[in-house]
């Protein structure tokens, strides 16, 4: 590679972990201003310390192995396009998956959180989609509790040594309804309805999202499978390289 | 055709059938968004409830982005998205290639 080549390259690189952290933000999110101040804040500071964590591992792996700013770049694209993707569903409203999986499986949880904040910012600052102001809540429910679940159940699965495609898809799932289980609770404990509480509230929230939510995570699951055989027929050196893959076959 | 092949298709095949069949399971659906669902339910529980905060877009608008406008930003997004998988796919593909005419 030239070095005109490897400015290129970084800039594309660059560009795509610009974007890919903003498709993130699309998964159903906290309308703009739909959060009272303190539940902002509150979630907000819960966010830092894995942001923090996140930026740390992340630029860790790239010192470790130059190679793996491929995958983070394919993760972060993986998001942008998973997130922008609105679908219709089976309730008779549509609404957009997260695209976290696919990094939480490769890269772990905290450094999805990064990618995923710049996804929300995104569509949040052009998009009027989620919010400034809901900005800390959304990035804990998309970026940071889902991709969580989806890389303990990864995780999970590959100590039961469970088929590799199906323990993709099921934390692909998993992660996307976990976040949309985490919004309803996030928005059930600042809207506590009258009768029931929180609990009542939540869900009432769940029963909004979960029907329409439901086929879409299967198609985020199916989607996740696809490029994760994409990227171990042709990408395998980079795998072995961030410990996805262990030996050779 | 190599079983990743097949598994890939068949695959995609379900995924495309899953986002398509609502549409014509529930014709006449008005298909908004979750989110707005979301606000609809905010209200129900809490009466009337008026945002305290309008996105930063919107003020500077002066009112909500129209609708093809916001749908030609959704499309730069996945524009984006895709032409950055393409690109580092299409690098492995062809490495994959390469290394194979050396062995």
């Amino acid at each position: 590679m030239s070095k005109k080549e490897k400015i290129l390259l970084k800039a594309a690189i660059a560009f795509a972990l610009m974007f890919a952290v903003t498709p993130a933000v699309n998964a159903m999110h906290i309308m703009e201003g739909y959060l009272p101040v303190k539940y902002c804040i509150a979630w907000g500071a819960i966010c830092v310390p894995f942001l923090v964590t996140g930026l740390i591992s992340l630029k860790k792996r790239v010192k470790e192995n130059r190679k793996s700013i491929m995958l983070i770049a394919m993760a972060g694209a993986f998001i942008f396009v998973i997130s922008s993707l609105k679908i219709p569903s089976v309730t008779g409203s549509c609404s957009h998956m997260t695209g976290t999986g696919l990094g939480a499986i490769l890269f772990g949880p905290a450094a999805v959180s990064v990618l995923g904040i710049i996804v929300l910012l995104f569509q949040a600052i052009l998009l009027a989609h989620g919010g400034l102001t809901t900005l800390g809540a959304n990035t804990f429910s998309m970026a940071i509790a889902g991709p969580l679940l989806s890389f303990g159940i990864y995780q999970l699965c590959k100590k039961m040594n469970v088929n590799r495609k199906i323990s993709v898809f099921l934390a692909a799932f998993l992660g996307d309804i976990f976040t949309y289980c985490v919004t309803s609770i996030q928005l059930a404990l600042a809207y506590p309805s009258e009768a029931g509480g929180v609990a009542a509230s939540a869900v009432k929230f769940l029963g909004v999202f979960a029907p329409t939510q439901l086929p879409l995570a299967v198609i985020e699951g199916i989607l996740t499978v696809i490029i994760v055989i994409g990227l171990e027929a042709y990408a395998k050196p980079e795998l072995k390289a961030i410990g996805f893959l262990k030996e050779a076959k | 055709m190599s079983k990743n092949t097949k598994t890939v298709i068949i695959l995609l095949i379900v995924a495309v059938l899953i986002a398509i069949v609502p549409l014509f399971a529930k014709k006449g659906a008005e298909f908004g968004g979750s989110d707005d669902a979301g606000s609809v339910m905010i209200e129900e529980i809490q009466g009337e409830y008026t945002p305290w905060f309008t996105p930063v877009l919107e003020t500077a608008l002066g009112g909500e982005l129209p609708g093809e406008v916001e749908s030609l930003i959704f499309c730069l997004q996945t524009g984006i998205g895709v032409g950055i998988i393409a690109f580092v796919m299409g690098r492995f593909v062809e490495r994959k290639k390469w290394q194979n005419k050396t062995e």
